[in-house]
């Protein structure tokens, strides 16, 4: 009788950890989340599409570049005047982004300014090689990515979205040396921020490759 | 009209014009230092660069609003700075000029150069000259004055 006991608890055992390899294994089976997570990071996903339109709209990813020039205009061409990243960002020793960008939008000579113009460092590029924009999954991890983003959580990139002044110059961008209005991203700074801030709450899901 | 209090070449000077008016126009029709040319109007040529708050700056883009107390040095007093007179003996030296209408800019432009980086390479020069242009094409003479004016600086003057 007590062989028998014996044999019944070892093959409970056995069944247990086989159930239990299986489980941490490549066949995990994926449980269903509660219905209101799903619903939460469906609205994650949708929120970081609006933040998406933005950050792909020509006033921001002209300077997320990943060359080692910024671009102009809504066609996103290359920055005239031989103008190059340099190291830090921000060109080279004596012509720099400074040398024509002021701390705000020289609106009566068209050049767009705000403090501390310069590009996103190539860790925060948003376009390959050949200046094509990287799509939505890409990015996210990009922004998401703190050993890319200068450490920002969540609560970081929504103060970043809402605060930093070259993200804030994107929704008044100024007027072009003809005198017409720069085209505007999708969104208003409300509205971004608010998709932020939706996004963020609902832990700044990133939608599959 | 507004007034402003430039601080030009380490005078102070009260202009009254238009706070949309490009500090070029200001620094040649107002204050008559026209040693810095008009070329392009839009920063594409150089030759209108100052020095604005000690960075090389492209005075036909800029509202002279926007300068607010930086101080101005201009091609007329770079000669009272060390190193700009050392850039204008070497461009002397190495008889830069052909029409010379670009070459205050060249000059603001390399001064500002040599003061951040004494030991340029050639890519540090093609890359902070790349903005400036001459229709002469004085490219060579020019990095070779800037060579020159390395050299000389190497040699102890700050």
């Amino acid at each position: 009788m007590k062989t028998l006991q014996s044999v019944a608890v070892v093959a409970l055992l056995v069944s247990a950890v086989s159930r239990m390899a299986t489980i941490q294994g490549a066949e995990r089976p994926q449980l269903p989340a509660p219905a209101s997570s799903q619903a939460r990071r469906a609205e994650g996903l949708e929120a970081w599409g609006r933040v998406y339109s933005v950050l792909t709209h020509p006033r921001c990813i002209n300077c997320h570049t990943a060359t080692n020039y910024p671009q102009q205009g809504d066609d996103r061409h290359r920055h005239q005047f031989n103008v190059v990243r340099g190291r830090e960002d921000r060109g080279v020793a004596a012509f720099t982004c400074a040398t024509c960008h002021q701390g705000s939008n020289a609106d009566s000579t068209g050049v767009p300014g705000a403090h501390n113009w310069q590009l996103a460092p190539l860790s925060m590029r948003w376009q390959d090689q050949n200046d094509r924009i990287l799509p939505s999954s890409e990015v996210c991890k990009a922004v998401t990515d703190q050993s890319r983003n200068h450490h920002l959580d969540g609560p970081g990139l929504l103060k970043h979205h809402e605060d930093e002044a070259l993200v804030r110059w994107a929704f008044q961008p100024g007027r072009r040396s003809d005198g017409t209005e720069r085209s505007l991203p999708p969104l208003t700074h409300e509205q971004f921020v608010a998709a932020t801030r939706t996004w963020v709450e609902a832990g700044s899901p990133c939608p599959p490759r | 009209m507004e007034t402003y209090t430039l601080t030009v070449n380490g005078e102070q000077k009260r202009v009254t014009v238009d706070p949309g008016s490009p500090l070029l126009w200001v620094l040649r029709e107002d204050l008559k230092l026209t040693g810095t040319k008009y070329g392009c109007g839009i920063a594409a040529c150089g030759a209108c660069t100052v020095h604005v708050g000690g960075v090389a700056t492209r005075a036909c883009v800029l509202p002279v609003s926007l300068v607010g107390d930086r101080p101005i040095v201009t091609i007329e007093a770079v000669a009272n700075d060390a190193v700009g007179r050392v850039v204008q003996d070497a461009w002397v030296s190495e008889d830069v000029v052909q029409c010379g209408y670009c070459q205050s800019g060249q000059i603001m432009t390399a001064v500002a150069l040599l003061k951040s980086t004494r030991r340029p390479t050639d890519a540090d020069i093609e890359q902070s000259m790349g903005g400036n242009l001459c229709r002469c094409g004085t490219y060579v003479r020019i990095r070779a004055a800037i060579k020159t004016a390395s050299r000389h600086l190497a040699g102890g003057v700050r």
